[in-house]
């Protein structure tokens, strides 16, 4: 096998053969992989013709290196006040100066890197899992199950999120860990929401049928033949989610409801930015710039693996 | 169609009970004592705090105090604040309310008027210079935190230039930097919808057909093509209003902004659980009015939707 040789990163096996995996257990292997290999090159090369995506993976691609190795690559500790440094401006050393309390901006962004995608992924994660399981159950099952689902949904997305965050991190004191809890909990109606229409769709087509017929149990046909052949749709989503996440996470953060200080958050950095846009403006730029870019390269490989995955979708 | 309408107002029902006992819920189980929290610094014993939480009701068990809450909801009595004593809920929130109507009817209507034609535009004209530079530019409104664009314009135009007051909703001047900052996301997200949307449009039959009987491009894009374009983005509007107060929240913490979502957030920092309450259940009740307004609209426009 030359997998090995392959320049994918993203599409994972589950993911590359998500559209049509539903020979995966009674066809050749041989023949099977051999598909699945060329259905992901197809994807690849698709996702390759958008070159904004390129850019975006690159950038992400550097994120996660900097997230992995913050200590190494950070020049200062991040937490580490200098006194004599207070508001310092950008400056051969320190590249984009020192906050209010003499800490290095740029080390504290490149930390600030862990936290966003810790929660970015971590989140849309929760999400994707619960959404899957709750809309392939009320899918396949449909009647009672499937009455209830849409007015949980309903009676989830009709609250404002960020209204529901703040109130949620309220009651469950706010910190790393429950941020990302609570977004994960909150924003997964949409993945459940597709996910029950593609499964509805699917849970008519003879593969269903068949593995009905040979008595293999709900279960199974639920996680084993639904849930990989819904898949495509969810990975678009989820792709294009993790930015919108991002900038939920700073907004929390910069209300104080968030991640807490000292934590070098980006929203935190925001935050402290805010209360010395006078004196030194330079702490509220940095912190900005590097969520904004994080979630442009995340959006846009999200559309460059919509346009992969989905053509249909393409405009 | 009456039994679709009928259907769909029960659902609503359903939906916005669920939503009361959720929020109640979420309240219920706040931490923190709020008899302790509305004394503040002063010294009580605690049989006077007791006789605080008798007066709140916070003794009673859950479901005395959730049908206390919601039935005089219903007749439209939001009771009194707990921190800002004899502060009518009701009151609090109409005046907060009108001015985030203020600010955000503003934004809305520099948003559309901008949005529209660009998407259109944008569409009418793809793979043009035009259409990649509108589409990068929404694709940034997007992408930038817009409380962060607010920082920068505080910066910019108060800070430095001086022209404008960094908060307060004082003078007109005051109104620029909140309703421009709103606007821009907004923008970004009906420029592209609307794009979308149009280009859909174009690939239908009818334009063709419109296009082959030798109708002028302007002629087919105003009389055949907006028109229908329109239509599912002035609906999407409608899903929109639950994304409304998400928005002013920051922004509005970051300007002073005297309105709702600047209200909720200092309710829940003090604790104050039937404001937040009042204010969750007001726009969530908005919310499942404007989706059934928007389905009926659907339902009524294309009979298809009436059948499921």
């Amino acid at each position: 096998m030359s997998s090995s040789k392959q320049p994918l990163t993203l599409a994972e096996p589950s993911l590359a053969g998500a559209s049509h995996t539903s020979s995966a257990r009674n066809g050749s292997f041989d023949a099977d992989f051999a598909v699945q290999r060329n259905q992901r090159l197809e994807t690849w090369r698709r996702f390759k013709r958008y070159k904004p995506a390129i850019l975006g993976l690159g950038f992400v691609s550097i994120l996660v290196l900097l997230a992995l190795f913050s200590p190494l690559i950070a020049p200062y500790n991040p937490d580490a006040p200098d006194p004599s440094l207070r508001g310092a401006a950008p400056s051969e050393d320190h590249w984009l100066g020192n906050d209010d309390i003499g800490r290095d901006i740029l080390s504290r962004i490149i930390y600030g890197t862990r936290i966003a995608l810790l929660v970015g992924i971590g989140a849309t994660a929760i999400a994707v899992t619960i959404g899957v399981l709750v809309g392939a159950t009320a899918g396949y099952f449909g009647g009672k199950v499937d009455f209830a689902l849409p007015r949980l949904i309903d009676t989830l997305m009709a609250f404002p999120l960020l209204a529901l965050l703040l109130t949620l991190s309220t009651v469950f004191g706010p910190s790393l860990r429950n941020v990302v809890i609570v977004i994960g909990c909150t924003v997964w109606a949409s993945y459940a929401r597709v996910v029950r229409a593609e499964v509805l769709s699917l849970r008519e087509r003879d593969f269903i049928l068949a593995a009905r017929a040979v008595g293999t149990p709900d279960r199974a046909i639920i996680t084993r033949h639904l849930i990989p052949n819904a898949l495509g749709p969810v990975i678009i989503l989820a792709s294009l989610a993790v930015g919108g996440i991002i900038i939920l996470e700073s907004a929390l953060s910069f209300l104080g409801l968030g991640v807490q200080r000292p934590t070098a958050s980006w929203g935190t950095m925001l935050s402290d930015g805010r209360d010395y846009l006078r004196n030194y403006p330079h702490i509220a730029i940095a912190p900005g710039i590097a969520i904004a870019l994080t979630v442009l390269a995340f959006n846009v490989m999200g559309d460059g693996l919509r346009d992969a995955l989905d053509p249909r979708q393409r405009n | 169609m009456t039994s679709y309408i009928a259907k769909r107002l029960l659902q609503g029902v359903l939906v916005l009970f669920l939503v009361s006992l959720l929020t109640f819920f979420v309240m219920y189980f706040m931490p923190g004592d709020p008899a302790r929290n509305m004394v503040g610094q002063t010294r009580v014993t605690e049989f006077q705090l007791e006789a605080i939480r008798d007066k709140w009701g916070l003794n009673d068990p859950w479901y005395a105090r959730y049908w206390e809450w919601i039935s005089n909801v219903v007749t439209g009595d939001l009771g009194t604040s707990m921190s800002r004593p004899g502060m009518a809920i009701s009151e609090m929130i109409g005046d907060a309310a009108a001015m985030t109507l203020r600010l955000n009817a503003l934004s809305f209507a520099i948003s559309l008027s901008i949005a529209l034609p660009v998407g259109i535009l944008a569409a009418v004209k793809r793979f043009s210079i035009f259409d990649y530079l509108s589409m990068f530019g929404s694709t940034l409104g997007v992408a930038i935190p817009n409380y962060w664009i607010g920082l920068m314009g505080i910066v910019i135009f108060s800070v430095q230039l001086g022209w404008l007051p960094p908060y307060g909703s004082d003078s007109w001047k005051g109104y620029i930097l909140p309703v421009l900052v709103l606007s821009i996301e907004e923008m970004a997200a009906l420029a592209r919808l609307t794009r979308g949307a149009t280009i859909e449009v174009l690939s239908q039959d009818y334009v063709t057909t419109a296009r082959a009987k030798g109708l002028a491009q302007r002629v087919v894009v105003v009389r055949h093509v907006v028109r229908n374009a329109l239509l599912p983005v002035i609906t999407l509007l409608g899903y929109r209003m639950a994304f409304i107060l998400s928005g002013t929240i920051v922004i509005e913490s970051v300007f002073a902004w005297p309105g709702l979502g600047r209200l909720f957030y200092q309710s829940i920092t003090s604790q104050d659980l039937q404001v937040v309450q009042a204010i969750v259940l007001l726009l969530t009740t908005l919310v499942v009015i404007m989706n059934i307004l928007t389905d009926l609209t659907y339902a009524f426009i294309d009979p298809r939707v009436r059948v499921r």
